[in-house]
This record gives structure tokens, C-alpha cells and sequence, in this order.
């Protein structure tokens, strides 16, 4: 019965190890790609799913979540039920998400907003959308702006959401 | 002594178990990843392939099988467009392309729009050429991105639809 013990133990380490190496090497990239600047964000024009104008000059003052996505992505569907809670969790204190989609047909698109209960505007993006913010080579990828309209924060593949929220809190607290 | 080997056999068979839950746990875990594995034989590096294509020697055919959007804003010199794999579409489009080439042929086929253990068009394009008796195809490793693993690499690009 111990060495069943032992075994059973053994197993659930390698598991552990496996995952964590995994995930640590994903941080690690991460890390490394997390470029801070503190540009100015582009100022973005865009058309919803809806039909409603998206103006991202119209957020002034707010925190902005800017989520470069596709529905076929599965990282990217991995996010989105962090994002639609983030959005409503934070939504009142001035937290804004936008999800600007790179499909290269938008036919899954709609579903995929049905389904997952997007409470954020989501549009069609570009390659000058994408160029704008200095080219988007991977999804998802994801840009935090802070209150005064600078990018705070980029973060190339599956966000940390727990390092991801704590900058949104942090931003979030800042007057300007 | 038949106590001792009882206990021998059913230690065995806890073992096997084991290693069964531990390899279906990750099958089930990220079941992409179970083909194309990183390391494994029939991929090629980026500093593999761009040794390669910098080389006065035979060169590999480039096909991008990834969505548009990365392919217009960065690609491999010379990489034709087959439009994502995961759509049927485009994996007759990659089809009709290699049709007429010989079956040893070097073929590089790439993606990089997400990582490597999620992407959704590398696995579906390679099968696609293994199924149809290609023997010299390699899937470009790319474990983060385009982006991460070739571009911010200052490995060579060219832009445009």
C-alpha cells in the first residue's frame, strides 16, 4: 500500500513538474517580450459587431485593455472569460476592454461573441490597426493603457492575469 | 517468496497505470501537442532554416499556412501564401500548390500566429503533405510566435500582401 502511495505521489510530482516547467518557460517568454514603453496609444476609429462607433479618444482618462485576438485562437478563447470578468469587475472605477479581432474571415465571429458573453466592444482589426501598435506577429497579444493614454504594458501571447490585474488596479489608481 | 512476487507484479501494474494516466492526462491536456512535439524529427530550427536559406546551396519551397494578417505584416522572403490550414480552403489551396512537385521535394511549411502547441494550421498542413507521399517536409518550429522566434531575432522579412 505505501509503494501504491509512492507511486500515486511520483506521478502527481511529474505532472507538476511537467505543467510547471511549461508555464514557467511561457512566463519567461512573456517577461522577456513584456515591453513597457510608455508611448502614446493610437488612436483607434473603429466599427463594433454591433454597428456603434468605437472611438478610443472617447476614453480619456480611463484604463484601457486593448486585446489584438481571433476566435479560431485558442489561447485567445482562453483569455476571453478573464477579460469579460476583468471588464466587470472593474468596469465602474473606469476599466475598458476593446477586442479587436484579426480574422481573416469574421463568419465564426459573432457565435463566438454569443457564446462567450463578450461585455466588451469587439471590431474587425487590420494590418494598419496592427501596425499602429507597432505590429502584431502572434495573438493573442494585449496592451494596457494607462489613464493618460500611454501603453503601459504589452504582453505578446497568453496573458498573466495575475500579474495583468495588478497593473489594472495599480493604473486604475492613478489620477491622471 | 510467491508473497514477494505478488507484490512485485501489482507494483508493476500500479506502475503502468500510472505512466497510461500520465501520458492520457497530457494527450488530453493539449492533444495538438501530441503530434509535431517539439525536438522531434520533423521539424527544422529558424536558425536551421535561415542557414539555410542563406546558403548558395538547394534551397527549401516556403509555404505560410497561417492567416493573412501576419503574412502581410511579416513573412519569410519568398514564402508563398496558402491562407490557414485549419480552413479546408486553404489546406486544397496548399494541395494544388505541391500537386505537381516532385515527392522527395524540401519543403518548409510555417505558421507562427500563436504558440506552437496551440496553433491551429501547422499540424492540419503537414498531414496534409505526409498523406500525399511527401517525404522532405519540415514544420518550422516556432514556440512563441512569428514575432517572438523569427522577427524580434532580426531574421530577414519582407512585408506586404
Amino acid at each position: 500500500m505505501r509503494r501504491i502511495a509512492v507511486v500515486i505521489a511520483a506521478i502527481g510530482l511529474a505532472v507538476a513538474v511537467y505543467y510547471g516547467t511549461r508555464d514557467r518557460t511561457a512566463k519567461q517568454t512573456r517577461e522577456r517580450d513584456t515591453r513597457s514603453s510608455a508611448s502614446q496609444a493610437p488612436a483607434l476609429t473603429l466599427v463594433d459587431l454591433s454597428g456603434n462607433k468605437i472611438d478610443t479618444s472617447s476614453y480619456a482618462g480611463d484604463v484601457v485593455l486593448i486585446n489584438f485576438w481571433a476566435a479560431w485562437c485558442t489561447p485567445c478563447a482562453e483569455e476571453v472569460p478573464q477579460l469579460v470578468a476583468l471588464q466587470d469587475k472593474y468596469r465602474a472605477q473606469g476599466f475598458r476592454v476593446i477586442g479587436i479581432s484579426m480574422e481573416d474571415r469574421d463568419s465564426a465571429l459573432r457565435d463566438f461573441y454569443r457564446k462567450y458573453r463578450m461585455n466588451y466592444p469587439v471590431a474587425a482589426g487590420s494590418e494598419k490597426i496592427a501596425e499602429s501598435y507597432g505590429g502584431i506577429l502572434g495573438l493573442p497579444t494585449t496592451f494596457l493603457i494607462g489613464r493618460d493614454g500611454r501603453i503601459r504594458a504589452k504582453y505578446p501571447g497568453l496573458a498573466d492575469f495575475a500579474k495583468l490585474e495588478q497593473e489594472i488596479v495599480a493604473l486604475l489608481r492613478t489620477n491622471q | 517468496m510467491k508473497r514477494t512476487n505478488d507484490h512485485q507484479r501489482t507494483y508493476q501494474a500500479w506502475i503502468l497505470i500510472a505512466a497510461a494516466v500520465f501520458v492520457t492526462v497530457v494527450a488530453w491536456q493539449s492533444p495538438a501537442a501530441s503530434e509535431l512535439p517539439p525536438g522531434s524529427a520533423e521539424l527544422i530550427q529558424p536558425q536551421e532554416l535561415l542557414k539555410a536559406l542563406q546558403s548558395s546551396s538547394v534551397k527549401p519551397t516556403v509555404l505560410y499556412v497561417g492567416p493573412r494578417f501576419l503574412y502581410a505584416q511579416a513573412r519569410i522572403r519568398n514564402a508563398e501564401f496558402m491562407g490557414p490550414a485549419s480552413d479546408p480552403q486553404s489546406l486544397d489551396n496548399l494541395r494544388k500548390r505541391v500537386a505537381a512537385l516532385p515527392r522527395n521535394s524540401w519543403i518548409v511549411l510555417y505558421c507562427g500566429c500563436c504558440p506552437w502547441e496551440h496553433c491551429p494550421n501547422i499540424r492540419p498542413a503537414y498531414k496534409a503533405l505526409q498523406k500525399m507521399g511527401f517525404t522532405g517536409v519540415k514544420a518550422l518550429y516556432l514556440e512563441n510566435s512569428f514575432g517572438t522566434d523569427w522577427v524580434d531575432k532580426g531574421y530577414p522579412v519582407e512585408k506586404g500582401q
